[in-house]
């Protein structure tokens, strides 16, 4: 070989291997991307893509977001996930949704993921997200982005005005919304709802029904349950407590909007930014929502509280309602129950058990990028983000929300309203079982939707809701669902 | 089979190129077959086999594990479910408590059928019978639905308001389609410019008209506001009102197909011959009367398949319900395809294939019976 040629072969393998090795580190994850499926619009999904793209500048790998109507999300994973088909590599849904894919033995165990992560800091995620939300079976199979619970909201201003005080029961909730519905709350002249609540059919009404009845319902504590007999997993439905919060329910209609039936979630969030709701139903994204631009009406207007009680309480022996006692509901204050309602319990990412190893990594270290409180204590202020607070940074101090720019007032009575409800030894957990969507999303939607319109009388809503809830039940299997209801509430498994 | 033979018998092609054919003889005498042979290849993959195969998903209850899909074997419980079982009111509507006019309709529609019935013994052959006789049973079966739901007071389920859908929208869009069209057959000015607006909703997606429609039908914000107004009536929404809903729903389809039926009735009328116009106009004989005996009779032909085409394309409506209300309020704008949908979303793939049978049932049988009976009718009217 000649002096020349050696040369020659010499500086070729030295740009090779210098052009690998800027390849290398040009990203941990070039080359890869990652296909995550959730809810349509900015919320949930908007952020996530954004953050995908600091993902992607930082480690090369790419974060493609794909959105589907609300009720389709859970069955398109299942199906894609199910058939082998993967084309999505991470689902972010609701964190009870997990345990069906779970078993199936669709998700994978973030365990030793973490056990490698020095980011993380599970630690400061509070117990309820981090126990109930983020692992299943004892062991981490999702991360949350986001932290649920339903609160009641109501305009600080009309109350002071109408000499009324927040309501504490749902009868006064009625009472307050009769005495302030018609009133202009916006300035604009016209006559504004005494209560908003999104109660479209195959949106997201059936969560709002739950926070009704949770407090007729359950009253030993969050391990009771209101949906079902733990021992027997017959459903506890079709019974005097879940027939008053369907009737307050539907009485709530009288002081809504006229097309409140057909109002989703977004219809109602536009109404009460424009100041038109004296009363809603909501996640914690009212607190951060007004202070959007377009909110800067009702700013430091809208206030929460934690929990909205009863002063009656079911009898599961006789399935009446009883007046509250400290016997039959020991965690009641001043005879009135709470029973604050975990609702969907925040959107979590669950990564696909069966896709390449390599993606799996890349899944996991966004996921974690997502939930580190470096991004989250961010994100969690932005209300159009749709994330609510899940860490112990979140939760403890207001100096986050108020750097973010809440009013003092208001952050305080935010944080204590969720703090309140997380702490509250009845609070109300949202179904973690197999088939958890479709007992509430399908069933229960379905009926209480009828209802609302008029289609069919509360007691055949309560009576099929019952026949249904009872064969989604034989069609996973009794004894199953009884071991996994008890593993869901913490009582045995 | 000599090549003699198969030149005189061309539609027998046996297998194997016959002694002394060369293969491209033989290519040639199966040419036929081979061109066709990707055409029904295609169909029988993506057409008739998964329609097939969707009645084990019928027959079964469907679970999704690790392994793919977990068939178990449920007979006909995904049917009688939407008969009797706890999806009844959601099908058939309440069908408890039939009042004394539900019963008197029922009772005079069933006798008018049965007499039909023993009136065909004499006149069909007993495969006509058979045909006659399933569709009587059909509309024996819906004439009780509608007894007991809806002459009754009672709530309607997904079976009749696809049906209200079907021959309500149809009947709309064929006076307002058949109307348009005549008008632009006429010698009137602009006919041209009015041809293309009125052609233009058809052109645009379903969803888009969806989307569109939900805006323009937005009695708080939309632009009937104003008017709505004007007439006192501000707390009332049509999304909130079960009728209302359904009549929305039907006029905002009809605002899409009307040009379906319009573009193929204007075809049809100006392929009427003028000279049997002019000549009905020299006798003397009125608009009225020209259109009755001169026209009409030419364009039946034309009417009724286009009826029954859209017909067909109606019961399987389902974009703008569940755009619009999301099938509500309640269930009350729910098509049966939207029904199967809405199951098929929550992963019930078996009781999604059972409805969508039942959907193909019903169409089949309806469009058939619409056909045989009326539309042949019709046909023989207007040849004689």
């Amino acid at each position: 070989m000649s002096y020349r040629k050696l040369l020659t072969g010499a500086l070729a393998a030295g740009v090779a291997v210098s052009g690998l090795t800027a390849i290398a580190f040009a990203g941990e994850f070039d080359g890869v991307t990652v296909n995550i499926l959730t809810r349509p619009g900015y919320v949930i999904a908007g952020r996530l893509a954004e953050r995908g793209k600091e993902f992607e500048a930082a480690t090369g790998g790419k974060i493609v977001v794909t959105e589907v109507p609300f009720a389709e999300i859970f069955p398109k994973i299942q199906a894609d996930w199910s058939t082998g088909t993967n084309s999505i590599d991470v689902g972010v849904f609701a964190a009870g949704w997990g345990v069906e894919l779970d078993a199936a033995g669709l998700l994978e165990d973030m365990d030793p993921y973490i056990a490698k992560d020095t980011k993380l800091d599970l630690a400061d995620v509070a117990p309820y997200f981090r126990e109930f939300g983020q692992k299943v079976g004892g062991k981490t199979k999702l991360l949350m982005v986001d932290g649920d619970f339903q609160m009641v909201y109501y305009r600080k201003d009309v109350l002071e005005k109408a000499g009324l005080q927040p309501p504490k029961t749902w009868d006064e909730y009625l009472d307050v919304a009769s005495k302030i519905h018609g009133q202009d709350m916006n300035g604009d002249g016209q006559a504004d709802y005494g209560s908003c609540i999104f109660k479209k059919r195959n949106a997201q009404s059936y969560f709002a029904i739950q926070t009704v009845a949770a407090s007729f319902v359950q009253t030993q504590g969050t391990a009771q349950g209101f949906h079902f007999d733990g021992a027997t997993m017959k459903p506890v439905i079709n019974n005097d407590a879940w027939k008053k919060a369907f009737e307050l329910y539907k009485e709530t209609g009288k002081y809504g909007p006229p097309e409140e039936l057909n109002m989703d979630i977004g219809d109602t969030r536009a109404i009460f930014k424009a100041g038109r709701c004296g009363l809603l139903i909501e996640w914690g994204d009212p607190g951060t929502l007004q202070l959007d631009p377009d909110a800067a009406g009702v700013k430091g207007l809208i206030f929460a509280v934690g929990a909205v009680g009863t002063k009656e309480v079911l009898d599961r022996a006789t399935g009446k309602l009883v007046p509250v006692t400290k016997e039959n509901a020991p965690y009641s204050v001043d005879g009135i129950n709470y029973a604050p309602f975990a609702a969907f319990g925040g959107w979590a990412g669950a990564i696909n058990a069966k896709i390449d190893q390599k993606k799996k990594d890349a899944a996991y270290a966004f996921l974690s990028y997502m939930n580190q409180a470096a991004q989250s204590n961010v994100d969690v202020t932005i209300g159009a983000t749709g994330y609510n607070p899940y860490r112990n940074s979140q939760l403890a101090s207001t100096d986050l929300w108020v750097k973010a720019g809440m009013p003092a007032d208001l952050a305080e009575n935010y944080l204590g309203a969720i703090n309140g409800a997380l702490n509250n030894l009845n609070m109300a957990s949202d179904m973690k079982i197999p088939g958890a969507q479709k007992y509430t999303g399908v069933v229960l939607d379905t009926e209480l939707a009828r209802y609302l319109a008029g289609e069919i009388t509360v007691d055949e809503a309560l009576k099929n809701i019952e026949a249904g809830w009872e064969e989604v039940t034989e069609d996973f299997g009794r004894d199953e669902q009884i071991k996994a209801q008890a593993l869901a509430m913490g009582t045995g498994g | 089979m000599s090549l003699a033979d198969a030149i005189d018998r061309p539609g027998i092609s046996p297998a194997g190129n016959a002694p002394g054919e060369s293969w491209g003889e033989w290519f040639d005498r199966h040419s036929r077959t081979f061109f066709i042979a990707p055409a029904v290849t295609l169909i029988l993959i993506f057409a008739i086999f998964p329609t097939f195969y969707s009645i084990v998903f019928a027959l079964s209850r469907v679970r999704f594990t690790a392994d793919g899909l977990n068939f178990r074997f449920v007979g006909l419980q995904n049917f009688y479910k939407q008969f009797f079982g706890n999806d009844q009111v959601h099908f058939l509507g309440k069908t408890d408590s039939m009042g004394i006019f539900g019963t008197v309709f029922f009772v005079v529609v069933a006798a008018a059928l049965l007499w039909w019935l023993y009136r065909s013994l004499k006149i069909t052959s007993w495969v006509g019978m058979l045909g006659r006789i399933i569709s009587a049973v059909m509309a024996i079966f819906i004439a009780w639905v509608v007894a007991a739901s809806l002459v009754s007071g009672n709530t309607i389920g997904t079976l009749l308001t696809t049906l209200f859908y079907v021959f309500a929208g149809c009947a709309l869009q064929f006076v307002i389609g058949t109307g348009l069209a005549f008008l632009c057959s006429q010698p009137i000015l602009g006919k041209n410019f009015f041809r293309v607006i009125f052609f233009i909703p058809l052109m645009v997606t379903p969803l888009g008209v969806g989307y569109a429609m939900k805006m323009v039908a937005d009695v708080t914000k939309g632009p009937f506001e104003p008017l709505l107004r004007g007439f006192g009536i501000e707390d009332w929404v049509w999304s909130a009102d079960p009728w209302a809903a359904r009549f929305v729903m039907m006029i905002c389809d009809s605002w899409q197909w009307i040009p379906f039926i319009f573009i193929c009735m204007l075809a049809a009328l100006e392929n009427v011959p003028r000279d049997h116009v002019e000549a009905a106009e020299v006798d003397g004989a009125s608009s009225i009367q020209i259109f009755r005996e001169v026209t009409w009779p030419q364009i039946v032909p034309v009417a009724v398949t286009v009826l029954l085409i859209r017909m067909i394309e109606a019961f399987k409506i389902v974009d703008l319900p569940n755009i619009m209300t999301g099938g509500g309020p309640g269930s009350s704008t729910e098509s049966m395809t939207l029904h199967s949908l809405y199951i098929w979303r929550s992963n019930d793939i078996g009781t999604s294939a059972a409805v969508a049978y039942l959907l193909l049932i019903l169409t089949v049988v309806v469009c058939a019976s619409l056909f045989n009976y009326v539309v042949l009718g019709q046909l023989r009217k207007a040849r004689a």
